[in-house]
């Protein structure tokens, strides 16, 4: 690999950021730490004459039109999705576009939604789209202007195809790796015209080759994979409890254990650092370590369904109140439930883990980074330096559904804790086992709702009262409303007279955090239950009951009718199948799901096919969406039926896949995805498909059993497992 | 102790603890990366490698287990059904995040290797034991029919063409 660095490339582009103007101009260095010497983890070629558009688009010599990518590549196909906005906006062939991640820097790569560089919230192409068009736009400008100047023709008779800028007059043509050198003394346009929707070539294609690549033939280098000469494997004793603390600890033997290098107590516990994997982590087995566990010893699943249920029945803090839904309830007969949701882990199949080398500039971090911004934060903390000097390549990420978005930085401070008790500047590689990861938290917290709702005579929604209580996932204090806790049952798209949602905001040990759709994991669960029970209640087809009161929403009741439509609802079924629906909207994207089950001959159900429609704006790349459909509606059928962490006396109940059960290949339904077409601004696709599958099986369940389920997950006794 | 074994067809002697997992005998010492590390006990088959041709999870095979036997991962996994199966992943997007899938293509190609037509069920019974946290099972599933739908295709176009 040449040794590159940013003063040998011809650097070009002059206009300082314009604020507002969405394009962020100037030199991106996305190769700088690729080229370090040693590094043999990083995928991405190299190059002394690249030259560099903006901070989005770089055009080599050799014709490769390289797109940095600011979001983390975590399964969600944002390497395909942002690579194909750029790519159509400048007509580049998407055979010749490459993408790569971008350097942790939020004044370039910031989520425009969130003001730091972070992937979540369903947003990547949401909060790109403009910017990415633009940079798009941008560079195609500039090679149009480089190949005028060039041919002496005005730039108004050139046309831009595939990778080709083409003079149809003279049937001059050139590659757009022939002109990068020129087109790096254009000016950048202050404005740029973008493409009518009719005229994307890629946005809206039905299926381009992923640009996320190495994923079949094992290429593919994730954080696991890195390997630096005289890198040293770190793994951690953890305390087996939450709060639990580290009492004393003998590390004799473990120190004198093949290829041991150092055993470190750390904030987080014990950490042992070897040469490789197993010799770190049979000397961790080997620590003696006496933890004092006394902190979470009164924590459990058990008492806090009671003291949560407790909670509900006190008046919270108000989230939404229209009307007056308590003077309503007590005129009419009302119905109510209590629903219950456990804890759960992520476990995205790659456990954590996070490789970092202190330097004498500061710190040099390789790892699936998903908050570029707040991990430099932690870090920057454990070493008293500033932000700035951590330095992050963000590798592919073998799955997060949210667990790398730490607000605390939580392994990749870790980390940094480690390098910073060995104190010498040899790379680290953090391993997490499944156990660690299993039993750390950081999970979708415990919750308890209580909700009650009375019809009127027009068999319309008189009230409706929720109250949820659990964790605030921004550790909210008790006299704030935090939205991750309570999205989804607010902004309710049925007409109701007089609505209520009061959340209670609980402090646990527990560290509570996003997990694929947040709070929509169990709005959407009670709401698309509950109502389903006020249709029957009111004697309608859920469907025709869901539609009548979805009249300002014609979006949820678009998806609602097609996945209807398409799932055949109401149609003759073979004996022993049944059907339930739901609908949610969630990070703008709107999903209704159309479940069919089956019961077998040991009278065990399986779930046989989810039809499901979306609409989730302008389809960028429709086989994504279908992906992501597909893939949420597993991942929320794994917690549907299955998956929960349980606490006993401050200690997780399951630690690996044997306890912790998931959806296995023979679990898994077929789905059909149907998307509306729309023109409207895309939305994401990465989360809205998972809270919608867990309702509509349990309504299928209820049209199966007369039985309402209220406490997930719910599959364990009634499903084949 | 020192390890003799065969990877990917090359002979190689490694000096390692003999209860090294195999997993971390080829990650560690011979910076085979592309089996991967999931679960550590047997239960999501990201470790899948072929010892003398049969899957085996790796993650809880000792080294020692494997002294003068054939490995094969993913990196140097060859015939045509591993091919096959490579461009039907490709083809039909079946990957997401891809941590799983070596596991899984390590799977299906010996599935592929001793059942060419697989049923829905004993797809189902094959690749149950791999866990796709991304839940790609449709593809998976797809990706596995269209191998096998190639191959077939492929052979009985090789035995018409020998047939002239
Ligand atoms: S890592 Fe071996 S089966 Fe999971
Ligand atoms: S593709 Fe992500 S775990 Fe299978």
């Amino acid at each position: 690999m040449n040794r590159s660095t940013g003063l040998s490339r011809r650097l070009f582009l002059v206009r300082g950021a314009q604020a507002g103007a969405g394009l962020t101009l100037g030199l991106s260095l996305p190769m700088k730490i690729l080229a370090a010497d040693g590094v043999t983890g990083a995928t991405g070629k190299n190059s002394d004459t690249r030259l560099d558009a903006n901070a989005f688009v770089a055009i080599t010599p050799d014709n490769r039109v390289i797109i940095t990518i600011k979001h983390l590549e975590m399964g969600q196909g944002t390497y395909t999705g942002l690579a194909t906005i750029v790519a159509d906006e400048m007509d580049a062939a998407w055979e010749q576009v490459e993408a790569v991640s971008a350097p942790a820097d939020k004044d370039k790569y910031k989520n425009l939604a969130l003001g730091v560089q972070i992937t979540g919230g369903s947003n990547a192409i949401r909060n790109s789209w403009t910017q990415m068009r633009e940079a798009g736009a941008a560079a195609r400008h500039m090679l149009l202007a480089a190949a005028a100047e060039q041919w002496q023709v005005p730039v108004g008779e050139l046309s831009a195809r595939s990778g080709e800028v083409i003079h149809a007059a003279s049937g001059r043509r050139a590659s757009y790796g022939e002109l990068g050198t020129a087109a790096a003394t254009q000016s950048v346009p202050d404005e740029v015209a973008l493409k009518e929707p009719g005229d994307f070539t890629l946005i809206g294609k039905q299926q381009l080759p992923r640009k996320d690549t190495g994923k079949v033939d094992g290429s593919a280098r994730f954080t696991q994979d890195v390997q630096w000469r005289g890198m040293l494997t770190a793994v951690v004793a953890h305390p087996p409890t939450f709060g639990g603390k580290v009492e004393r600890f003998d590390a004799g033997e473990a120190r004198k254990m093949p290829g041991v290098k150092a055993v470190l107590e750390i904030p987080t516990g014990v950490a042992v650092l070897a040469e490789t994997f197993w010799q770190a982590q049979k000397a961790k087995n080997a620590l003696a370590v006496e933890w004092d566990n006394s902190a979470g010893s009164g924590l459990s699943s058990g008492k806090l369904y009671a003291e949560y249920r407790e909670l509900t029945g006190k008046p919270g803090l108000e989230a939404q109140s229209e009307g007056d839904a308590e003077a309503a309830l007590a005129e009419g007969d009302s119905l109510e439930a209590f629903y219950e949701f456990p804890y759960i882990a992520h476990a995205a199949m790659e456990p954590m883990n996070c490789v970092v080398k202190k330097t004498d500039g500061g710190v040099q971090m390789w790892y699936g980074c998903q908050s570029q911004t707040w991990d430099q934060q932690a870090v920057a903390e454990v070493f008293g330096i500033r932000p700035e000097q951590v330095e992050i390549q963000t590798l592919y990420a073998g799955g997060s559904f949210g667990r790398r978005a730490t607000l605390d930085g939580n392994y990749a401070r870790e980390a940094a804790e480690i390098a910073k008790a060995y104190g010498k500047a040899v790379p680290i590689k953090l391993v997490w086992s499944r156990e660690d990861d299993m039993t750390g938290g950081y999970y979708r917290p415990l919750y308890v709702h209580r909700v009650r709702a009375t019809l009127d005579d027009q068999g319309g929604i008189d009230a409706w009262h929720q109250r949820i209580a659990g964790q605030s996932i921004f550790r909210a204090g008790p006299d704030k409303v935090d939205r991750t806790t309570v999205e989804g049952a607010t902004g309710m798209p049925y007409t109701a007279a007089n609505l209520q949602v009061e959340v209670h905001n609980t402090q646990e040990l527990v560290t509570p955090h996003f997990w694929r759709s947040v709070a929509h994991t169990h709005t959407a669960y009670v709401a698309e239950t509950f109502i389903d029970e006020l249709a029957h209640k009111a004697g309608r087809d859920p469907v025709e009951f869901r539609l009548d009161l979805l009249g300002d929403h014609p979006r949820h009741a678009g998806v609602l009718k097609l996945a209807a439509d398409k799932g055949g609802w109401g149609k003759s079924l073979p004996d022993g199948h049944f059907q339930g629906i739901a609908v949610h909207k969630s990070f703008e994207t709107y999903v209704a799901e159309l479940a069919e089950i089956a019961r077998g001959e040991d009278g065990k159900f399986r779930v046989v096919r989810v039809t499901c429609a979306v609409d989730c704006g302008v389809a960028v790349n429709p086989d994504v969406i279908r992906q992501q459909m597909q893939g949420g509606i597993g991942f929320g059928l794994s917690a549907a039926l299955f998956s929960e962490v349980t606490i006993e006396n401050g200690r997780p109940q399951q630690d690996n896949f044997d306890s912790f059960q998931v959806l296995r290949m023979r679990h898994m339904p077929a789905v059909d995805v149907h998307i509306v077409p729309s023109a409207e601004a895309p939305t994401g696709v990465g989360e809205p498909g998972t809270p919608v599958v867990a309702p509509a099986v349990a309504n299928a369940l209820f049209a199966a059993t007369g039985k309402r389920f209220r406490r997930l997950p719910f599959g364990k006794e009634v499903f084949s497992i | 102790m020192s390890v003799t074994l065969t990877v990917n067809g090359r002979r190689q002697t490694l000096d390692v603890a003999d209860d090294t997992p195999l997993l971390w005998a080829l990650r560690d010492h011979l910076q085979l990366t592309g089996t991967k590390y999931g679960c550590g006990i047997a239960q999501c088959g990201a470790c899948t490698v072929h010892l003398n041709g049969n899957p085996v999870r790796s993650c809880s095979l000792p080294v020692s287990a494997a002294d003068g036997q054939q490995v094969t991962t993913i990196e140097g996994a060859e015939g045509p059904e591993i091919r096959a199966l490579q461009e039907a992943w490709h083809e039909l997007a079946v990957y997401q995040c891809g941590y799983c899938q070596s596991g899984q293509l390590m799977t299906a190609a010996n599935l592929l290797a001793n059942n060419a037509n697989p049923s829905d069920a004993d797809i189902d019974q094959s690749m149950s034991g791999n866990i796709c946290r991304c839940a790609t099972y449709n593809r998976i599933r797809d990706g596995i029919k269209h191998a096998a739908g190639e191959l077939s295709g492929s052979a009985g176009k090789a035995d018409r063409e020998g047939a002239q």
